[in-house]
């Protein structure tokens, strides 16, 4: 007798087999990826608690609304709604609802050495940069990225030709524009050539309360002796569903340093899978996450140390307020062949509400025998000697926290270099900060 | 009426079996004053500098203080600050992240705002601090380093008189300044506090030795043993204890 083995579809996973149901028939090697991902999305279905990398955010417990996929955005309305770093000098692109607004976007004038189109039109064009598209495989299902590979139809494509110097950083602002809740997948693919040098930033926000879904998946080709930085800012709605990826191939003598703020959505999920595979190169990738009433944030991280004598770090801190929870999940793997490599990984977590939570994983797995690597995790709340301190020189005790939150947060953020986004997102904290009661 | 009248205080560590610290401890300090409270350990002296300041780890049990007629204890801990109360802290703490020039501004500010006066204008603060940075051998570095981080012990003394010099209180309290001094980080302090020394402001010294109030002349001296004051006399009591010792207040309070 066979038993049905399979667990009940959840509405919201109902309504996501039904959009997978749109995945158009064809030859080539994008729709059979999209066909690929689609299938192991109907055979695992969301994630849940007893799949490890998802054990504390339940996905398929937590998203329980059948959302459709969203349609066009109203341009006015994106526009309005792209709020996040307009004062930092970039060139911006709007993606509303998963798809790029060329009426908002600035496609024109493009420094010598930098190209940058839309995914649809990469497709249309047969764009040889596509073949690069879905080269980085995180070597495990991850749902989110299933779903964006599959779903996603538009996106930005950018790529910047070997040896060149851009200086003005490249501003994706991903927008949800609409009165309903609905879900939007945008992929986009960034190829930094040998020796080249660009900034990448990307920003999220749409409407409070509302349930709507915001995937986005971002793969990062470094070639060699390339530097790429890369700034986040996610702002979603308080009611949203943030799954972002972000994958990174990086090559030989490069730098790549990625800056992850993570302060809207009611729940998110920043995962991001770095594979280390040309010799000597140094990655950074820090974060943080500030939180509060009931809001969630997991950032899971897997550095995968392929070759001899790479370097990665990574900072990350929470600040946990009301009754919020985060998540900190970080991998780091070093294969036999990696030896010399030098990995340090650190969480830190600040928790100001009383029903906060903060749930830390670090995990290193090693078989390389000459290596440095180290990992630690430290949770607690503001230390009352300070704050006495603080205000026993006037100080209020808000502002005083406050001082001590920034400093905190601050030690992660410092890290970002490009002095413009640095300064927007540490605006950012101050807002938060401001706007705790 | 005094500047600053502590009468019969009692104070006790904060929870159900909290020792009794204070047991009565009267002093009346009045603008220009400057008086030193000696004493053995564990008499007390360091959780009187406490109280003043509003530290939440004690539960006054008994008696009062006000500060020009207002009950002190009574108010916030940054109230007392803008109110004029400055505990220059023994141990002071290190406070990485919030730089220097931040903190002292911020507390500025804020006590400026408490009192109903207008913030400070960046240049004005700027020459303020580096004025009175100068006289205390305070560098520009250690200003941008965060609030005490990476300092050696004389430098976070000199911090803490700078941050005195700035904020002006009326009634500053030393606690073991000297303490993890050397002669010369000694006397670059000293010269700090006497150079606060005016007709309006009070201070409190407190001490072990006699050494430091060679340097800063005190008008009083109290002795403190086992939470009040045991004896009360002028400067010249500094050096009876020293040759003494503090045996025979010890024996009298048994």
């Amino acid at each position: 007798m066979n038993a049905d083995i399979r667990p009940i579809r959840t509405p919201a996973e109902q309504a996501i087999l039904a959009s997978l149901g749109t995945v158009p028939e064809g030859g080539d090697r994008l729709a059979d990826l999209r066909r690929a991902a689609a299938r192991a999305f109907e055979e695992n279905g969301l994630p849940h608690r007893r799949v490890e990398e998802w054990k504390y955010t339940d996905l398929r417990s937590l998203m329980r609304e059948a959302v459709p996929v969203a349609g066009a955005a109203a341009v006015a309305e994106a526009d309005a709604r792209a709020r996040l770093l307009r004062g930092v000098e970039a060139r911006r692109i709007v993606v509303a609802n998963g798809a790029v607004v060329p009426e908002l976007s600035d496609l024109a004038d493009l420094e010598s050495g930098l190209t940058v189109t839309t995914l649809s039109a990469a497709i249309a064009a047969g764009d040889e940069v596509l073949s690069r598209l879905g080269g980085i495989q995180p070597g495990r299902y991850d749902a989110a990225l299933a779903l964006n590979t599959a779903l996603a139809k538009d996106g930005v494509v950018v790529t910047v030709a070997p040896g060149a110097t851009i200086e003005r950083p490249l501003h994706v602002a991903h927008v949800f524009a609409g009165a309903h809740a609905a879900a939007s997948y945008a992929r986009s693919l960034v190829v930094v050539g040998e020796g080249a040098a660009f900034t990448y930033a990307e920003s999220f926000e749409g409407p409070d309360g509302l349930a709507y879904q915001a995937n986005a998946a971002t793969e990062f080709v470094v070639g060699d002796e390339a530097h790429l930085d890369v700034v986040r800012l996610q702002e979603d709605g308080t009611g949203a569903f943030h799954l972002a990826t972000m994958l990174f191939a990086v090559g030989r003598e490069s730098k790549v340093h990625t800056f992850s703020f993570s302060l809207g959505a009611g729940v998110a999920r920043t995962s991001l899978y770095a594979t280390l595979s040309g010799e000597n190169s140094h990655v950074g990738f820090n974060g943080a996450s500030l939180l509060k009433n009931r809001q969630h944030a997991d950032t899971t991280l897997y550095v995968d140390h392929q070759v001899p004598g790479c370097e990665s770090r990574e900072l990350f801190k929470h600040v946990l307020d009301d009754s919020s929870r985060g998540v900190f999940q970080g991998k780091i793997v070093v294969r036999q062949a990696a030896q010399k490599t030098d990995g340090r990984m650190m969480s830190r977590a600040l928790v100001l509400g009383d029903d906060a939570e903060m749930d830390n994983k670090p995990e290193l797995e090693i078989f390389a025998d000459d290596v440095q690597c180290g990992h630690g995790a430290t949770c607690g709340a503001i230390d009352d000697e300070l704050l006495f301190y603080l205000r026993a020189r006037g100080i209020p005790m808000k502002e005083a926290q406050s001082l001590l939150v920034q400093a905190f947060v601050g030690e992660a953020v410092e890290t970002v270099e490009h002095d413009g986004l640095r300064e927007a997102l540490v605006e950012r904290a101050e807002a938060w900060l401001a706007s705790r009661a | 009426m005094a500047m600053l009248d502590i009468d019969n205080l009692h104070a006790k560590i904060d929870g159900e079996h909290g020792k009794e610290i204070l047991k009565g401890l009267s002093l009346k300090v009045n603008p220009g004053e400057v008086h030193a409270i000696m004493g053995p350990n564990g008499s007390g002296k360091s959780t009187l500098s406490y109280i003043l300041a509003g530290k939440e780890d004690y539960e006054v049990t008994d008696g009062s203080v006000t500060l020009d007629g207002e009950d002190l204890l009574e108010m916030e801990i940054d109230e007392r600050a803008a109110k004029g109360v400055f505990l220059a802290f023994q141990y002071p703490v290190e406070v990485p992240g919030v730089a220097t020039m931040t903190f002292l501004r911020a507390s500025l500010n804020a006590q400026r705002k408490k009192r109903g006066e207008a913030e400070i204008s960046t240049p004005d603060f700027l020459r303020l601090v580096k004025d009175k940075a100068a006289h205390l051998g305070i560098n520009q570095d250690m200003l941008k380093r965060g609030v005490n981080v990476g300092f050696s012990g004389g430098e976070k003394k000199r911090a803490e008189i700078l941050q005195m010099a700035i904020l002006e209180p009326k009634i500053c309290v030393l606690d073991e300044t000297d303490s993890g001094l050397d002669i010369d980080a000694l006397k670059v302090v000293s010269e700090g506090v006497n150079a606060l020394r005016s007709p309006d402001r009070a201070m409190i010294v407190i001490t072990h030795y006699q050494r430091l109030l060679n340097h800063i002349v005190p008008d009083f001296v109290h002795v403190m043993n086992k939470g009040r004051i045991v004896r009360s006399g002028g400067k010249e009591l500094a050096l009876e204890l020293e040759a003494n010792g503090y045996a025979e207040y010890q024996q009298d309070a048994a």
